[in-house]
C-alpha cells in the first residue's frame, strides 16, 4: 500500500514537472518586478474596468426586479396576459446567457495580455 | 412503494455506489479526497457546480412556489440564475488562481494567520450545517412522502450514503454524483416541461391565459408571498451575493486544473441553470393548473410535491417514480457535497493546518478526511432527527446571506484591496455571521404571531425574512473599519499583496500555491 503511494505521488510529481513549465521557474518570479511593471498595471486596470463595469450594470439591472416589481410598470400586461414582471425576468435570464457568452469571448484576450506582461518580465529579467 | 418506484430507486443508488467504487480507487491523497485531484474538465465541474445549485429547495421548492404563489416563487429562479455572473465576472479565477483546497487556504495565501483560518473554517461548518440540517429535514419529509418510509429511517438512509460517497470516493465520487442527478435532473424537468407545454398546444399565450382566466391576475404579478418590496429586495441580494460566498460552491473551483477551466465550469452551470430555471416556469404552471392548488396543498403545505404530483398527473406512475428517485438523487448528491466541504473545515482548516502546523503526513490528512466526513455526517443526522418538526426550509436562506454577508466581503478585500488586513478579514466575518444569525432569529421565521406559523409565537423584531440588505452592508463596513482602524504600515504585506494581485490576474506560479 505504502509502495503504491509512493509510487503515485512520484508520478504525479512527474507529471506535474513535465505539464507545468511554470513551476519550474517559480523560485526565481519577482513579484515585486511585475508589480511595477507598466504593461501590468494597465493590463489589471483594463481588466478591472471591464469585470467591475459590467458587474455593476448587470447588478443594478438585477436589483431593479423587485423594486420595480411591486410599481404597475412590471405588473401590467405586456404582450397578451403576459405580464411585465415576466417578460423583465426573461430578460434577465437572457442577459446572463449574453453576458455569459461576452466574457468568454473576453477572457482569451486578457489571457493573451497577461501572457504577453509575463513575456516582458522574462525577456526584462533575461538582460 | 410499488416495484417501479423500488427499481428506479435502486437504479439511483446502485449507479452511484458503482461510481464510487470506481472513485475509491482513484482516491488516495488529500488532494484526490478534497479536490479529485484538481483533474476535472470544465464540463464535468460545471454540471457538478450546477449540480449544487439545483438542490432539492430549488427543484422541488421553486416549481412548488411558482404552483402556489405564482411569480412570488419564480424571483428565485431569476436570483440562481444571476448568481452565476457575479461567480463567473469576479470570482471564479481568482479563487482558482490562490486557493487550495478551501476558502481557508485561499484567505491564508494572503494572511498567514492561524486566526484567519479559524474564522474561515468556523463561517464554512456553520454555512453547511444550516445548509445541511434544512437538506437533511426536507429529505426525510420528502422520502416519507414518497416512499412512505419513516422521517428517522428517510433520514438515516440519506445520512448512510451521503457518508458513503464521501468516505470512499472523496470529491470524485461527490462529482461524478453531482454530474449525474444534473443530467437526470435536466432530463427530467425537460420532459414535464414539454409535456406540460404540450397540454397547452405549445403556446406561451395560451398557459398565461389559462392561468389568467381560470385561476386569477394575482399568480402573475409578485405579492402572493412578498408584500413588502424591502423584503423582496432584501431577498434577492442574499442569493445573487451569497452563491459566490457558499463553500461548497467555492471548493468546486479548486477541481479543475487552472483559470481557464473554471472559467470553462461556469459557462457550462450558467447554460445549465438557464435553461433549467426557465422550465420551473412550466413546472409550476403546470402542477397549479393539472393538479390544483389545494391537492398540492393537502400533501405539503409548503408546495413540496408539486413537481411530482405533476409527473403523475401527466405520465402516471411511471413519471411518478422517475421523478421521485431524480429528487432523491438530488438530495444525496448536495448533502454529500456539504458533507465533503465541512470535513474540508474541520479536518484541513482546523485539525491539519491550525491544531498541527500543516504538517501532517499525506496519509494522516486523508484519515483526518476521513474521520472528519464521518463527524459532520453524525452530528448533522443527529440535529436533523431533532429538527423533525420544525419548518427549517428558511436556514437555506440564512447560509446565502451568511455567504453574502461574511463572505464575500472578505473574498472581495483579498483579491482587490491593497492596504486590507488580516484585523479587517476578522472584523468582516465576525460581523457578517454574527449580525445574519442574530437579526435571523429576530426575523419572521424564527417568530410568527399565529401559533405554528413559525418556531416560537410573537411578533418578530425584524420584519426581514432574510435580512440581507442590512447584514451585506455591515460586513464590508466591519471590513473596511476593521482594517482602517487597526493600519499598520508594513513591508511584508505589502510583498504578499503584490504577489497575489500578480497571481490572480496572470495565473503564474499557480501550481506552486496549489500543491504547496
Amino acid at each position: 500500500m505504502t509502495n503504491v503511494t509512493t509510487m503515485r505521488n512520484a508520478q504525479v510529481a512527474k507529471q506535474k514537472s513535465e505539464v507545468s513549465v511554470k513551476s519550474s521557474r517559480n523560485d526565481s518570479i519577482n513579484f515585486d518586478q511585475i508589480y511595477e511593471m507598466e504593461s501590468f498595471n494597465k493590463f489589471v486596470r483594463k481588466k478591472n474596468a471591464f469585470l467591475f463595469g459590467t458587474t455593476g450594470v448587470f447588478l443594478f439591472l438585477y436589483i431593479l426586479l423587485p423594486i420595480l416589481a411591486f410599481t404597475p410598470v412590471l405588473q401590467q400586461k405586456w404582450i397578451g396576459n403576459i405580464t411585465g414582471v415576466w417578460v423583465y425576468s426573461a430578460g434577465l435570464f437572457v442577459m446572463t446567457v449574453v453576458l455569459c457568452m461576452v466574457y468568454t469571448k473576453m477572457a482569451p484576450k486578457f489571457d493573451q495580455m497577461a501572457s504577453e506582461v509575463l513575456s516582458e518580465y522574462e525577456q526584462g529579467g533575461a538582460k | 412503494m410499488d416495484l417501479v418506484t423500488v427499481i428506479f430507486f435502486l437504479g439511483i443508488v446502485g449507479l452511484t455506489l458503482v461510481v464510487t467504487y470506481i472513485a475509491a480507487k482513484r482516491t488516495s491523497s488529500a488532494s484526490d479526497f478534497y479536490t479529485a485531484g484538481g483533474g476535472l474538465k470544465g464540463w464535468q465541474n460545471g454540471l457538478a457546480i450546477a449540480g449544487d445549485y439545483l438542490s432539492a429547495a430549488a427543484f422541488l421548492g421553486v416549481s412548488g412556489a411558482i404552483a402556489l404563489t405564482g411569480f412570488d416563487g419564480f424571483f428565485f429562479s431569476v436570483g440562481y440564475v444571476v448568481a452565476n455572473l457575479v461567480l463567473l465576472y469576479i470570482i471564479a479565477e481568482p479563487m482558482r488562481n490562490l486557493g487550495r483546497y478551501t476558502l481557508a487556504d485561499m484567505l491564508t495565501a494572503r494572511f498567514s494567520e492561524k486566526r484567519v483560518r479559524g474564522i474561515a473554517a468556523t463561517s464554512t461548518i456553520t454555512i453547511v450545517i444550516l445548509y445541511m440540517i434544512a437538506q437533511l429535514v426536507g429529505a426525510g419529509a420528502l422520502i416519507k412522502l414518497l416512499f412512505g418510509i419513516d422521517y428517522w429511517l428517510a433520514v438515516l438512509i440519506v445520512g448512510v450514503m451521503m457518508t458513503t460517497y464521501v468516505l470512499f470516493g472523496g470529491m470524485t465520487a461527490t462529482s461524478w454524483v453531482q454530474i449525474i442527478k444534473a443530467c437526470l435532473l435536466l432530463f427530467g424537468t425537460t420532459l414535464l416541461a414539454f409535456l406540460v407545454l404540450w397540454k397547452f398546444d405549445f403556446s406561451l399565450m395560451k398557459m398565461f391565459d389559462t392561468i389568467s382566466t381560470q385561476h386569477g391576475d394575482q399568480y402573475l404579478v409578485p405579492g402572493m408571498k412578498y408584500t413588502s418590496m424591502i423584503d423582496s429586495v432584501s431577498m434577492m441580494m442574499a442569493l445573487v451575493l451569497g452563491t459566490s460566498g457558499l463553500p461548497h460552491i467555492l471548493m468546486r473551483f479548486f477541481t479543475v486544473k487552472d483559470a481557464k477551466t473554471a472559467r470553462t465550469s461556469i459557462s457550462w452551470t450558467t447554460w445549465v441553470t438557464a435553461i433549467f430555471f426557465s422550465l420551473t416556469i412550466f413546472l409550476g404552471f403546470g402542477a397549479m393548473h393539472f393538479v390544483g392548488i389545494d391537492t398540492i396543498k393537502a400533501e405539503n403545505a409548503a408546495g413540496n410535491t408539486a413537481a411530482p404530483l405533476l409527473a403523475e398527473f401527466l405520465g402516471g406512475n411511471i413519471l411518478l417514480s422517475f421523478i421521485a428517485a431524480v429528487a432523491f438523487a438530488t438530495i444525496l448528491a448536495v448533502v454529500s457535497g456539504l458533507v465533503l466541504t465541512g470535513a474540508s473545515a474541520i479536518s484541513h482548516d482546523i485539525y491539519g493546518e491550525i491544531l498541527n502546523d500543516g504538517k501532517l503526513s499525506e496519509k494522516q490528512q486523508v484519515l483526518a478526511a476521513r474521520i472528519g466526513s464521518i463527524s459532520i455526517a453524525v452530528v448533522s443526522i443527529i440535529l436533523a432527527l431533532f429538527a423533525q418538526s420544525l419548518n427549517v426550509s428558511f436556514l437555506v436562506s440564512f447560509a446565502f446571506c451568511i455567504g453574502a454577508s461574511a463572505n464575500l466581503p472578505v473574498i472581495l478585500y483579498t483579491i482587490y484591496w491593497k492596504r486590507f488586513n488580516s484585523n479587517g478579514v476578522i472584523a468582516a466575518m465576525a460581523t457578517g455571521l454574527i449580525s445574519c444569525l442574530v437579526l435571523g432569529a429576530m426575523g419572521p421565521n424564527v417568530w410568527n404571531p399565529v401559533e405554528g406559523a413559525a418556531i416560537f409565537v410573537g411578533e418578530p423584531l425584524v420584519p426581514l425574512s432574510v435580512p440581507a440588505i442590512i447584514t451585506i452592508p455591515l460586513g464590508f463596513i466591519a471590513g473596511y473599519l476593521g482594517t482602517v482602524l487597526t493600519a499598520k504600515k508594513s513591508s511584508d504585506a505589502e510583498e504578499i499583496y503584490k504577489e497575489i494581485r500578480v497571481k490572480a490576474n496572470t495565473g503564474v506560479a499557480v501550481s506552486e500555491v496549489s500543491h504547496h
